[in-house]
This record gives structure tokens, C-alpha cells and sequence, in this order.
């Protein structure tokens, strides 16, 4: 059985996260040392081959995605980090920041050096006032250190806006613009901050970077399962027990991080649904939680990994409520650039408050099925295209619990 | 400080606009008409465009309201967790609805989607400040503090 194992989280609970001092002790800063003793290309090839994959839900490889932006001519290239960290039921990047920022920005200094930037931003959501605060602190003291050498550090906030977390629409808001994502191509890596070479990545998938450079990719693509190595935080919310946080590796099935890490259910109640990966995740049935909760083994449920959130419900809730109720959060959020997200979000949830009401129909499951296919091809970013899943899938796997309603 | 002192020391911040609306925001709860035009000009932009920037985030406001801005997050892991019951309450204590402020100006209610503090739900935020675990009961201690 999966047991827990803490590599972003190494030094949770261990350190003073103002003290630099702490962290340096702790062996902090020497994989940015070894890393700027390497040749650009060789630490890249390294990060490839260590196999890290984004920790902010797409999954791209990490060192690949890296190797663009090293190899776009350019005098200037940005390195970005995304905390904007906006998916319901999700902490770990706060987690990671208040317990750790420096483990962030040695993560984000050894990216810099790899490709070539000078210039770093950490753009946090508005919601953490008090996790800017430490960033700064910490961005203060690396300085006064010197760890950083020439690499620079700024920390902007968000103002409330999930489709900031999406890498281009995050980049507009930098710019100090609405937060709408852009066509794609171009992508970050080649055009990305003020039309230059940029790489945006989690915050999780920095904190990763000083273990794996210190202790070699070897090591890191051994542990979990190969095709998505290393350790995975994961944030646990409803009808759990504990309701708190694990970083466990990614052979860690669905079923251990809720009856192992996540204590059962409770008052003896009997699971219904789990939704992984925040917001726009699938609701996965009982059927299905010995699957491994690594990126590819989720897609081969239809389900998501994403940013790791693990929302339990029990079998008396009522999950036509939850998903009306997730259904507002996109007609909410959805940025209003183009149409089948802007309409659809709008209509999924005016049908879903309709049966959710009592005054649905059975056609109304069969209109929203089609509008999720339509508006998961045609919308612009992964806000609209994902914005269907838990209407779908809980139509999919719950169909008694709408045909109560709609009866 | 006044706004416009405000808004110029983030003259020379690329794309500090957003920054500039945050600090005259902890100072004045909204965004007045002249804030956004006064930041239209430091920044160099069309009033249209400042404008759209301080409609389109929801921390943002154009309308007066109250100062201590209470957010309850209404998010699914808070909905399970009660926030309903919640939102009564408040709505109860301070005499306002939802999207609305008290006559004296000191609260103004809102809702929000997840504030990232989902370990303890359900959760509101007054002024930034994370409250967790609240229910019906312990909403008037909490309110006390800013009366
Ligand atoms: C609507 C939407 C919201 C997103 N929110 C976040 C977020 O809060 N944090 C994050 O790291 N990535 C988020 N992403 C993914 C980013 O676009 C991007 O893939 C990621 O930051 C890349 O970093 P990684 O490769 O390290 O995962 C979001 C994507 C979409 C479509
Ligand atoms: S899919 Fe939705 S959030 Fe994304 S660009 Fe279109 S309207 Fe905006
Ligand atoms: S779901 Fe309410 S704080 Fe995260």
C-alpha cells in the first residue's frame, strides 16, 4: 500500500519559511548551485528525461516545454510562475508557499537559468494577502543572500478571476489587461509575456525542480507510475474524515486517498461519487477508485488528475444540487470571449436549475449532452471545454438520482 | 494618501494598473469614476479599456459599498458544508441581502467562489481575512470584531 512520501513537501513543518537561513540548512540552494554548474542543455535534458509533468493540470512535460523557450532567439524570456490557483476544493499551492517559498523560488532561479531569463513573476491570486506577503519577504531575503545572482523576482496578484489560471489569459492580466485567454498558437514558450519567450509553470511543478536536480532524474522517474512520475499533494473536501492533505506518489489509487489517507466516510455513510481535480472534474463512481490516480490513468476513466482536489460526496447528498450548483460557478466565470462558452455555460446551468427546481424534463438531458459535445470542441481555452464534465458525467453514472427529479 | 498619489507610484510598473486598482480599493472599498479615469491617463490607456479592467475581476468594484467586505464562498465544498445556513445568518445579523451594503457603510455582503482555504469549510473572507469552520453560531462573534 501507497504510504505517504514527501518531496514538495520536504520541509513542511521543519523550517521557519522566513528564515532563508532555515532552508539553506536544510541543504536549500545547492541544487541551483549544481544546476548552474551544468551546461543549459544538459540541465534541460535532465528535467526531460526525470520525466516531470505539470503539476497545474495539463501535464505537458516540464524539461520539453523548457527546451521551446531555450531555443526561441530572444534577448529577453520571462519565467512565470502560476499561483493563481483558483479550482475549488484546492490548497496545495498555498500549502507549498506558506510553509516553503523559498523551495518556489529556487524551483523558478534554476528555470531561469535553463532558459535564459532574467526576469521572473509570480502572479498569486488576490485571495492570499497573506501568502504575498511572505513571497515578498522571501524574495527580500534571497536577494539580501545573493542566491539568486541576476535573476529578479516580482510578485503580481490576481482580483478574483479563475480563467487567470489559464497560462495566456494569466499573461494578459500581467499586463495589467482583462484576463481573456489568447488564440493559441502562438504558445507562451515562443511569445508569451510582452510577445517574449515565456514559461509558465505551477507552482507545485517548481517546487519540484531543486529534489529532482539535486538528487537526479533517475531517482525521480523511478517513483509512482512511469509514464507520470513523483509525488502528487492532494486536497481532500466533503464526506471525508480527514479533511486535510497528503503528498503521496502517483501509483496512490482513488480508493487510498479516500479510505487510507482520507479516513472513510463519515457516521458510517456510504460513498457515492468522488470529483478529482477540481471543479471541472468527473464524478467518478465506486466502480472505478482502484484506478491509480497518475494523469494518464485518469484519462483512461474519462476523468481528470488536474490540480489534485478531492471533493467526496455520500450517498445522501444530492448530486443533481452539486452539479447545478458547479454549474453556476462557469456561467459565473466564464470570461465571455467566445460564444459557445459564454451562451453554453449560461444555458447548462439555467437547464440544471430547472430540474434541479423540479421542472426538468428527460429532453433536457439529451440537449445538455449535446451542447457539452459541442462546447467541449468548440471553445476557445479549457475553461469552456471542460465546463460540461460534471453535468455529463453525473448524467452518465447517477441517472436515478435525475430521474427522481425530473419525475 | 490620495488616489491619485496612489495610483502614481505604480506609474512605472508594467501593467501595474491591476496593482494600482488593488491599493485605492484598500483605501476606498470601490473604484470611483475618477479613479479609473485618473489610472486611465498614468497608465497611458483608453478610460474604456481601464474601465473594462476594473469590470471584468470580481474583487473589483464600481459601485460604492461597504467597508468590510464580507465573501462567502459558495463553491461545491462549502455548499455540502452548509453555506447556505450561512448566508442566512449573515443575512439575518446585518439586515441586508446578498449584493447589498449596510446603511451605516460598514459591511458590505458578497459571494465568491472558492478562497482556497477548503480545509475547514465553510469559509468567508472579511476583508482578505479567512474565517473557517462558521456556522450560524459563531457568526456574530466574528461581525462583532468590526463594529
Ligand atoms: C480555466 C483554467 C484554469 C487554470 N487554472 C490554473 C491554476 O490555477 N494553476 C495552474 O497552475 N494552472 C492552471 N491552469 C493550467 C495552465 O493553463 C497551465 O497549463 C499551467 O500553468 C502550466 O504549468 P504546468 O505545466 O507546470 O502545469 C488552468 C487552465 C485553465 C484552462
Ligand atoms: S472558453 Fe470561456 S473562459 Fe475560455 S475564452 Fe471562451 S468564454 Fe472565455
Ligand atoms: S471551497 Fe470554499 S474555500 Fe475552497
Amino acid at each position: 500500500m501507497a504510504e505517504e512520501m514527501r518531496i514538495v513537501l520536504r520541509n513542511y513543518g521543519k523550517i521557519d519559511p522566513l528564515k532563508i537561513e532555515d532552508y539553506i540548512a536544510q541543504g536549500g540552494y545547492k541544487a541551483l548551485e549544481k544546476a548552474r554548474s551544468m551546461s543549459q542543455s544538459d540541465l534541460i535534458a535532465e528535467v526531460k528525461k526525470s520525466n516531470l509533468r505539470g503539476r497545474g493540470g495539463a501535464g505537458f512535460n516540464c524539461g520539453q516545454k523548457w527546451s521551446f523557450a531555450y531555443g526561441a532567439e530572444s534577448d529577453i524570456k520571462y519565467v512565470v510562475c502560476n499561483a493563481d490557483e483558483g479550482e475549488p476544493g484546492t490548497y496545495k499551492d498555498r500549502l507549498i508557499m506558506e510553509n516553503d517559498p523559498q523551495a518556489l523560488l529556487e524551483g523558478m532561479a534554476i528555470c531561469a537559468y535553463a532558459i535564459g531569463a532574467k526576469q521572473g513573476y509570480i502572479y498569486c491570486r488576490g485571495e492570499y494577502p497573506q501568502v504575498i506577503k511572505i513571497l515578498n519577504q522571501a524574495i527580500e531575503q534571497a536577494v539580501t543572500k545573493g542566491v539568486l545572482a541576476d535573476f529578479a523576482i516580482e510578485v503580481r496578484s490576481g482580483a478574483g478571476a479563475y480563467v487567470c489560471g489559464e497560462e495566456t489569459a494569466l499573461i494578459e492580466s500581467i499586463e495589467g489587461s482583462r484576463g481573456e485567454p489568447r488564440f493559441k498558437p502562438p504558445y507562451p514558450p515562443s511569445q508569451g509575456l510582452w510577445g517574449k519567450p515565456t514559461i509558465v509553470n505551477n507552482v507545485e511543478t517548481f517546487a519540484n525542480l531543486p529534489a529532482i536536480v539535486e538528487n537526479g532524474a533517475d531517482w525521480y522517474a523511478s517513483i509512482g507510475v512511469p509514464s507520470y512520475p513523483g509525488t502528487k499533494i492532494f486536497t481532500l473536501t466533503g464526506d471525508v474524515n480527514n479533511c486535510t492533505f497528503f503528498e503521496v506518489p502517483t501509483n496512490t489509487t482513488i480508493r487510498e486517498l479516500i479510505y487510507k489517507f482520507g479516513g472513510g466516510i463519515p457516521a458510517g455513510k456510504k460513498f457515492k461519487a468522488v470529483q478529482i481535480g477540481g471543479t471541472s472534474g468527473a464524478f467518478i463512481p465506486e466502480s472505478q477508485l482502484d484506478t491509480p490516480v497518475a494523469f494518464d490513468n485518469m484519462s483512461t476513466i474519462g476523468a481528470t488528475l488536474g490540480s489534485g482536489a478531492v471533493f467526496v460526496v455520500d450517498e445522501t447528498r444530492d448530486i443533481v444540487d452539486v452539479a447545478a450548483r458547479i454549474a453556476g460557478f462557469f456561467e459565473h466565470e466564464s470570461c465571455g470571449k467566445c460564444a459557445p462558452c459564454r451562451e453554453g455555460t449560461a444555458r447548462i446551468a439555467e437547464i440544471m436549475e430547472n430540474i434541479n427546481d423540479g421542472f426538468g424534463e428527460m429532453s433536457d438531458l439529451a440537449l445538455l449532452k449535446k451542447l457539452g459535445r459541442v462546447m467541449s470542441v468548440s471553445c476557445l481555452c479549457g475553461l469552456g471545454q471542460a465546463a460540461p464534465a460534471p453535468v455529463i458525467t453525473t448524467i452518465e453514472h447517477f441517472m436515478a438520482d435525475y430521474q427522481a427529479k425530473i419525475l | 494618501m490620495d488616489y491619485k498619489e496612489i495610483i502614481a507610484s505604480y506609474a512605472d510598473k508594467p501593467g501595474g494598473i491591476i496593482e494600482a486598482f488593488h491599493a485605492v480599493q484598500s483605501q476606498l472599498s470601490y473604484l470611483p469614476r475618477e479613479v479609473i479615469a485618473e489610472a486611465a491617463q498614468v497608465f497611458n490607456i483608453p478610460v474604456s479599456e481601464a474601465y473594462g479592467v476594473a469590470s471584468f475581476y470580481s474583487m473589483f468594484s464600481t459601485e460604492p459599498r461597504g467597508k468590510n467586505i464580507i465573501r462567502i464562498c459558495e463553491s461545491a465544498p462549502c455548499h455540502v458544508a452548509g453555506a447556505a445556513e450561512v448566508v442566512q445568518a449573515l443575512e439575518r445579523e446585518l439586515g441586508i441581502f446578498m449584493g447589498e451594503s449596510t446603511a451605516d457603510g460598514l459591511f458590505a455582503l458578497e459571494f465568491t467562489e472558492c478562497v482556497g482555504q477548503c480545509q475547514a469549510t465553510p469559509v468567508i473572507t472579511i476583508n482578505g481575512e479567512p474565517y473557517l469552520d462558521v456556522n450560524a453560531a459563531t457568526i456574530p462573534g466574528i461581525l462583532a470584531k468590526y463594529r
